[in-house]
């Protein structure tokens, strides 16, 4: 990795980057960032990206898994709907669909009074709420697909021997099925985590402060431009590299054999 | 009880295609939001088919940049791409015509939109069609420069037909991708179908019958365009041996 680095024009590059990093850091502006106000927000932003993206990745996947099982060996009326479930997920925007769960599916709750009078009220009242199912269904959707192959490319023997051996339908899912299906989806899941992460900003246009919620205000306090989205994409890019590595630690934990 | 009134019957007649009916409206919408997805699509393609050659056949200081383009377009989020650029873009298009002693121009929505979304499907594109030129077997390519093919003539006859096979189904992901990523221009305020449904369903308090109207239209746009790729994938296959035989 290092070695890599010691390459005259990768040294020349690395030069580059740094000699723009000290420029920027000098001939913009960064004062805001010393602000402790600002300072609690991006925390706050920062905190609550992580947990959304985390949060929606767990739900989701977990509604994958079934949803992928009945595509791939579920009977006809269990295959159907999931199969219309994830093509509408897929083919739709998801800002589109965030949309219409805050403003429509949320602008009919307050006219529903058994609704308006549950204790659950005060937790339908905040954005959260809609950004989470919105962003769990989205990954449900997607992932249905990839657990779907997953299904599929499990050898049909191990299923046979376990089924010889008597072992019973449940153990065997959860002994021999899914964690060979989970095996092989576990180098997409990085990519697809990556993409997850990249659709938390839209959760923003509900009033939901994430990091991007607080550059956007930090703009919009201080009228300037640039800077809050440089530091915003290096926040993004520094978790991108955190998940790679994260998945990478993960595969090498589960090594497969290759061929 | 299910309450049909509540989830807007009554105001299925606020679609219809002229005033009062938002139809018109939508429909422009999607119209902006197809336009922008071709030529955001077009521009990808261009600059990955450059950035495949450059990847694969390129210096090595060429391969280190592409190899930053690609990380960096992808692993930050497109909406902080769409402000940064859009600003950027906008700001360095100006400044160059007053350096010139022009006056400044405001830059449309079209083409900032495209430019934007074509340098994001550029990095996806480039990984896509590398993907598709080392799917080309090395013969076939060592055969035709061994005939003393010129390079040109050599990627037109033999690279290119040879990798559509294998680049078609990314390229029609990617496609997709590009469809959805146009109501991301919404929050730049462009009126594409995203902005122009929540302008329509904000004016009239209809927001669920035409958030699922615009859900539907681009429900109708993904399904159509997987069926045109599909036959176009049948197309670049012509020739090939198919499975099992």
């Amino acid at each position: 990795m290092l070695k890599e680095l010691m390459i005259p024009r990768r040294l020349a590059l690395i030069a580059i980057v740094l000699a723009l990093a000290i420029w920027s850091a000098y001939a913009l502006r960064w004062d805001w960032l010393a602000n402790p106000k600002y300072q609690a927000l991006i925390w706050t932003g920062v905190r609550n990206t992580f947990w959304i993206l985390i949060v929606t990745m767990v739900i989701g996947m977990t509604l994958a898994i079934p949803l992928g099982l009945a595509q791939a060996v579920g009977p006809w009326y269990l295959a159907a709907p999931a199969r219309i479930f994830c093509s509408i997920i897929r083919g739709t925007p998801l800002l589109l669909q965030l949309w219409l769960l805050y403003y429509g599916v949320g602008t009919f709750f307050p006219s529903i009074p058994w609704i308006r009078d549950s204790s659950l009220w005060p937790i339908l009242r905040q954005a959260w709420p809609y950004a989470v199912v919105a962003l769990s269904l989205s990954v449900a959707g997607y992932e249905g697909e990839v657990m779907r192959g997953a299904f599929k490319g499990v050898p049909h023997g191990q299923l046979e021997a376990a089924k010889a051996m008597g072992m019973p339908r449940f153990t065997l899912f959860r002994r021999i099925w899914l964690p060979q299906a989970l095996h092989r989806v576990l180098p997409t899941l990085g990519g697809e985590t990556v993409l997850q992460l990249k659709a938390t900003p839209l959760v923003a246009t509900i009033t939901v402060i994430d990091i991007y919620a607080v550059a956007g205000r930090v703009r919009q306090d201080t009228f300037i431009v640039y800077e809050p989205l440089l530091l915003l994409a290096l926040v993004y890019m520094a978790i991108t590299g955190l998940i790679v590595l994260l998945f990478r630690w993960f595969e090498s934990r589960f090594p497969s054999r290759v061929a | 009880m299910l309450d049909l009134e509540a989830f807007g019957a009554s105001t299925l007649p606020l679609l219809a295609y002229s005033p009062p009916g938002w139809g018109a409206t939508l429909l422009a919408g999607l119209w902006n939001s197809v336009q922008i997805a071709v030529g955001a699509f077009g521009l990808g393609c261009l600059i990955g088919m450059g950035g495949a050659f450059g990847k694969l056949y390129g210096g090595p200081v060429l391969k280190d940049l592409l190899a930053i383009y690609t990380t960096v377009v992808r692993a930050v989020p497109e909406l902080v791409l769409i402000l940064i650029l859009y600003f950027a873009v906008t700001d360095a298009v100006n400044q160059l015509l007053l350096s010139f002693g022009y006056a400044r121009i405001q830059i449309s929505g079209v083409a900032a939109g495209i430019a934007v979304l074509g340098v994001v499907q550029g990095a996806y594109a480039t990984e896509v069609l590398r993907g598709a030129i080392l799917s080309v077997p090395a013969g076939q390519i060592e055969a035709a420069r061994s005939m003393g093919m010129p390079p040109l003539l050599l990627a037109r006859r033999i690279t290119l037909p040879l990798m559509m096979a294998a680049a078609v189904p990314g390229l029609a992901n990617l496609w997709l991708v590009a469809t959805k990523d146009t109501a991301l221009l919404a929050v730049v305020g462009f009126a594409e179908l995203t902005q122009a449904t929540r302008q329509a369903a904000g004016t009239t308090k209809a927001f669920f019958t035409f958030f699922m109207a615009a859900g539907v239209l681009y429900l109708m746009l993904s399904l159509v365009s997987t069926l045109i790729f599909a036959r176009i994938e049948r197309w670049a296959r012509r020739g090939q041996r198919t499975m099992g035989r």
